[in-house]
């Protein structure tokens, strides 16, 4: 057990509502000063795992366990987790009508330290104007609600500014790439490297390839109904993107046969 | 949001937290318990009424007696109260203090654990306080009486400056107007009663601060605010109570008169103990060119019913309402506003926001009158309501009669709910779930919390924060 990774043990988890079975023993270790990638096809589990680890109730898991540093990241309730380090960039942010960019952030933060004590306000417009300068956002985006309105582009991006001020030790970024263009992806992409040091892990969901080209991760794994089915470096994400989900499946399904035979 | 029975337990020992606090009662004077032609003539003895008030009151009495509860439209929570069991005057018998540091210490401690933030204390020096039914503090700025503004409290208003104050008092509200606005015309004691004279535009808000430290006493305070040709002023009042064993009655009317030209705007934000019905007038007589706003916040309270209301009497007067409701378990938020045009080209805007949490239930009553002899007048009326759990609840009951067609009006309405997505998108972040449910909440506010000056935004958002923190089961 190292208390220097994320590390996920077999872990199986299932929809809590119906019981349909998604993540059928998992296993990864993400240690701090790398980037991997999940690459899958469509309905493999890769967002279902990125919500299991935030905590999302809607999933059930049922077998295995996840440690953060060492510690069992089950017994952390949703905002422990994330205050212990975990972030997810989401899928699809959502909308918080009312609160502004500013707001938010600094509420965040201030949830980070003990009780009584404040943000220095200086200092945190300093740094946010820094971050979002980076970014190519504009500073009117503090002052406005948090995504209401924003393009697609626009919410990722601001993903990727939240994870930059709050600093996490292990960063999910779910399909952080889908619905960018090719200027915007580079930004995103800017902003993720800006944040590869050797105290954090960072986790890429994706579905495609692209994205690899401008965060070059140290290890890509595939996900195929529920489980890590092939790990290795980058060149597995090319070759996956040459020949398809399918060759995986193939193989798998060859690989099965070979071993009932 | 899962486990109701939890949640409504938490929530208990919650305002068991906030509401837990008095200090020990003295009082000189004591009506006792019920209500009669004595108990008025006891009244208008301590207090050494003119004989006028003294048969506004005996009138009221009788019209009170005659009119039902209204409860073939309202809650039927309205017949749990117990008229013969509360008592209608108290007071310690003190003169109104003048300075700082004249007011008794415990006032003091009250403000102390109420938490008024030290920014505000620094307006404490324009402020009239009313301690029990008498003003304990009352100290009207220097430079605002030079202007020849008075700032009185309504005993005073009524027997030293009769000759302003007969001819407005109880003009804009009837003593008949309703069963609670007789019961206050029969034994108000305490509230304020402000004149400002013609151009004077009052620079800083007069406050004054209102709480009740009496078992089953109600307070009846009488507000009379009268605002001269092309004159300008803003009055704010805080409410807030310590909790009690057994139900309080808190039933105040509240007159605002803006000349021509003038400018009023009240603004109130009241946390009432849980077990407080609050059955409040409040309506504003605009002459022409006029502005009368009304800015509400009401938290807490078992029961509160208000619609402050504008009756546009001069050609082009505007009206404004703009309310924020919180009602959590075992309270009912029934509030609302009444537009009434009574001239051409009249403009009312009506913003009301609720929020329901845990078995709360806010209601939103509405009226809007426009005749058909009048042409050129506008409404706008918003309302939207937030629910927060899944049993909690809200209602909306918008009348809006416009007669004649040279009119326009704008009605949009909004129930919604806070998405369990949305919390756990904020709590990835690192908030609590009480946290992220206060952040959305007041963000659903936001708007109209700016209409309210700073140091009250600071106010409303810790109230908001202090009823959140039980809402999560």
């Amino acid at each position: 057990m190292s208390t220097n990774c994320l590390e996920i043990r077999n872990l199986h988890a299932t929809i809590a509502a119906n019981g349909t079975p998604i993540l059928n023993g998992l296993d990864l270790t993400l240690p701090k000063g790398e980037v991997h990638a999940i690459m899958g096809p469509n309905g493999s589990g890769k967002s279902t795992l990125a919500k299991i680890l935030a905590g999302h109730k809607a999933y059930e898991v049922t077998d295995g366990e996840v440690l953060l540093d060492g510690n069992n990241l089950f017994d952390m309730e949703i905002d422990e987790r994330a205050r212990a380090g975990l972030f997810l960039a989401f899928q699809y942010p959502l909308e918080i009508p009312g609160v502004s960019n500013a707001n938010f952030l600094r509420a965040a933060l201030s949830a980070r330290l003990p009780e009584g004590e404040e943000i220095d306000a200086v200092s945190f417009y300093k740094q946010l104007r820094a971050k979002m300068s980076l970014l190519d956002m504009d500073t009117k985006f503090t002052g406005r609600a948090v995504n209401e309105g924003f393009s697609g582009g626009e919410k990722k991006r601001n993903e990727i500014l939240q994870m930059m001020l709050l600093e996490p030790t292990y960063a999910v970024l779910d399909e952080t790439d889908s619905g960018l263009d090719i200027d915007a992806l580079k930004i995103v992409a800017r902003g993720v490297n800006a944040m590869r040091t050797p105290e954090r892990g960072i986790l890429l969901i994706t579905h495609y390839q692209r994205l690899l080209n401008y965060i070059q991760p140290d290890h890509v794994h595939v996900l195929a109904n529920g489980r890590i089915v092939r790990s290795g470096d980058r060149t597995l994400a090319l070759e996956l993107e040459e020949k398809g989900y399918d060759w995986i499946r193939e193989a798998d399904e060859a690989a099965a046969a070979a071993a009932g035979a | 949001m899962t486990t109701e029975t939890a949640t409504v337990q938490s929530i208990a020992r919650e305002r068991g937290e906030i509401g837990n606090f008095r200090f020990p009662e003295k009082h000189k004077y004591d009506a006792g318990f019920g209500l009669s032609e004595r108990t008025i003539d006891y009244i208008c003895d301590v207090k050494n009424d003119p004989d006028w008030v003294r048969a506004f009151r005996k009138k009221a009495l009788g019209v009170f007696e005659s009119k039902p509860m209204p409860t073939h439209w309202a809650s039927d929570d309205l017949n749990t109260i117990d008229f013969d069991k509360i008592r209608y005057y108290l007071s310690s018998g003190d003169l109104p203090k003048r300075s700082w540091d004249d007011v008794p210490d415990e006032v003091k401690q009250t403000f102390e654990r109420l938490g008024i933030p030290e920014q505000e204390r620094k307006f404490l020096a324009g402020v009239e306080a009313q301690y029990d039914s008498e003003a304990a503090y009352s100290n009207v700025k220097e430079a605002v009486a030079e202007q020849g503004v008075l700032f009185v409290n309504s005993t005073e208003g009524l027997k030293e400056h009769a000759d302003i104050f007969r001819p407005w008092f109880g003009k804009v509200i009837p003593t008949g107007d309703n069963k609670f606005s007789a019961l206050n015309s029969a034994v108000f004691s305490g509230g304020s009663f402000i004149y400002v004279p013609p151009g004077v535009k009052v620079k800083h808000p007069l406050q004054a601060y209102f709480r009740i430290n009496s078992e089953q006493f109600g307070q009846f305070e009488r507000t009379l605010i009268i605002v001269d040709e092309g004159a300008e002023l803003t009055y704010m009042e805080g409410c807030t109570a310590p909790k009690f064993e057994t139900s309080t009655l808190h039933s105040a009317v509240v007159e605002l008169v803006a000349m021509k030209g003038a400018k009023i705007q009240y603004i109130t934000v009241q946390n009432w103990s849980a077990n407080v019905f609050n059955l409040v007038t409040k309506r504003g007589l605009a002459h022409e060119d006029a502005e009368i706003r009304w800015i509400d916040c009401n938290i807490g309270s078992r029961l509160t019913m208000k619609y402050p209301g504008v009756i546009m009497k001069g050609r082009r007067a505007r009206g404004e309402v703009i309310s924020i409701a919180l009602a959590n378990t075992g309270q009912h938020q029934d509030t609302g506003a009444k537009m009434i045009h009574a001239a051409d080209e009249t403009t009312s805007n009506v913003v009301s926001k609720s929020i329901s949490v845990g078995q709360g239930r806010s209601t939103y009553r509405g009226q809007v009158l426009i005749p058909k002899h009048l042409k050129g007048c506008k409404n706008n009326t918003e309302c939207d309501a937030l629910l927060i759990n899944s049993n909690s609840k809200t209602d909306t009951y918008p009348a809006i009669t416009v007669r004649g067609n040279q009119h326009s009006t704008q009605h949009e309405a909004s129930v919604s709910q806070v998405s369990e997505e949305q919390i756990f998108y904020m709590q990835q972040r690192g908030l609590s779930e009480a946290a992220a449910m206060s952040l959305s909440v007041n963000g659903f506010i936001n708007d109209l919390v700016r209409e309210f000056p700073m140091e009250y935004s600071v106010e409303l958002k810790r109230l908001i924060d202090l009823e959140m923190e039980g809402s999560v089961g």
